[in-house]
């Protein structure tokens, strides 16, 4: 339905491709969270790796600066409708996560945790193969504290509520069980080229 | 399951059936549903604007209406000078134009309907919607659940909803209405002239003579800071407090 009056900004341009339907391009970084920032100290600062109730293998801040790391530069976006193009992240991939830890493939889907009690599922499939991260630094700096800092995970190719902020633990699971949004009417999967926003889309 | 009716509709069209201009800067829409819905104080519906070149513009907006109104729900838009969508609003949209639409959407940020423990609201500007939509839906079941609204605003005329929430404080003991007014001195006593910071959060606490056990809280990321932070050092524990900011 075309609505009376209405043209759009249509400013993207040549950009257009690289936005998703129902979503518009921002210049700044919006903040969406559900609560309170956590103030997450990297001294005291822990993630963990599990299979179920298992914990596989604890990584402190330290310890985690030691793994490789990889730069990713990468279009997000935001089931608000926004979307911010050449995001330029660095931090870990998850493949290099599950390399240090002996692990390859125990089941297909993840659930990720964080700090403040917030959790979102991602398929493995998803994580895996260099498409996600732990992110440690934005734009060349360390991660702000109400953007996830000092860790969250980035999952661009999905809605972004999949990068949980203030990230401490992945943890294997044998069914895709839904997280906090998907718990309250969000997308079990999250696919913007699918707009796949709420539950049924 | 889920902690409210966040079950998602399809998308509908509804007519403009009245606009009001509240304050300099925001326009209230009612918006007669076709397909009315019952919603949950809080919630909100996502717009769908739709060009003649098939571009399609798609924004949040909370409800601003109790949900026992009726088939018209109310919509507040403040005018954001670059933006895409509240232009159209604020500039072309007119009664009898149809608007699509889905919802009542989220659920996170939804009135404890049938908690009688104190709550604390704090908005900025525009963000007094889903707590003015928790106002009015405890008033019209006649709630009694100790509450306070702080709410900031840069001038007495900003102040969305003034008369009705002034009279409200009048008419409801156990309501109580703090102004921040950032570039006025305040009026009434129990205002403030100043930005949000923590000591204006623990006198609303005080103020309530109870620990509240639901704190809502909505506006810009940076205001959103603060208030969530002043709650947390006035003791209270991060899973009672819910936030919503502003996005782009």
């Amino acid at each position: 339905m075309v609505t009376r009056g209405f043209t759009g900004r249509n400013s993207a341009g040549d950009q257009l491709d690289r936005i998703p339907p129902g979503q518009h391009l921002v210049e700044h970084f919006p903040v969406l969270t559900a609560g309170p920032t956590p103030r997450v100290e990297t001294a005291d600062w822990k993630f963990t790796l599990k299979i179920g109730p298992r914990t596989i293998k604890v990584w402190n801040w330290n310890e985690f600066n030691a793994l490789p790391k990889t730069k990713m530069t990468r279009d997000i976006h935001c089931v608000t409708s926004w979307s911010k193009l050449n995001t330029a992240w660095e931090g870990v991939i998850v493949d290099d996560i599950l390399a240090d830890a002996g692990i390859e493939r125990p089941s297909d889907f993840v659930l990720a945790h964080s700090y403040d009690g917030y959790s979102t599922n991602v398929p493995l499939a998803d994580l895996a193969s260099g498409k996600a991260m732990v992110a440690l630094n934005y734009e060349g700096q360390p991660l702000a504290r109400d953007h996830g800092g000092p860790a969250r995970l980035l999952v661009p190719h999905l809605y972004f509520w999949k990068s949980a902020k203030w990230l401490n633990a992945l943890q294997f699971t044998e069914r895709d069980e839904a997280g906090f949004w998907e718990l309250r009417g969000y997308h079990i999967y999250g696919d913007p080229w699918r707009e796949q926003r709420y539950t049924d889309d | 399951m889920t902690e409210g009716g966040a079950r998602p509709a399809s998308w509908q069209t509804c007519t403009i059936a009245r606009i009001i201009q509240q304050t300099p800067s925001i326009k209230s829409f009612f918006l007669r549903l076709n397909e009315p819905f019952v919603h949950v104080a809080g919630q909100h519906v996502d717009v769908r604007l739709t060009a003649p070149d098939g571009y399609v513009a798609l924004r949040s907006y909370s409800i601003a209406s109790s949900p026992s109104a009726s088939n018209v729900i109310e919509l507040a838009i403040e005018r954001l000078p670059d933006g895409e969508v509240s232009p159209f609003f604020h500039d072309f949209a007119a009664v009898g134009d149809e608007i699509e639409l889905r919802g009542p959407l989220g659920g996170h940020f939804l009135w404890p309907e049938r908690s009688t423990a104190p709550v604390l609201l704090i908005g900025a500007g525009s963000g007094v919607v889903p707590l003015m939509a928790m106002i009015r839906q405890r008033r019209d079941l006649a709630q009694t659940a100790p509450t306070a609204l702080l709410l900031s605003s840069r001038t007495r005329r900003d102040v969305l909803f003034a008369d009705e929430l002034l009279s409200l404080e009048t008419a409801d003991p156990t309501f109580k209405l703090a102004l921040a007014i950032t570039r006025e001195a305040p009026v009434r006593a129990c205002d403030f002239g100043r930005r949000i910071d923590n000591a204006m959060v623990a006198e609303l606490i005080a103020r309530l003579r109870h620990m509240p056990a639901h704190v809502f809280i909505c506006g810009s990321n940076p205001f959103v800071e603060i208030a969530a932070d002043g709650a947390l050092m006035a003791g209270l524990d991060a899973a009672v407090i819910k936030t919503e900011r502003y996005g782009g």
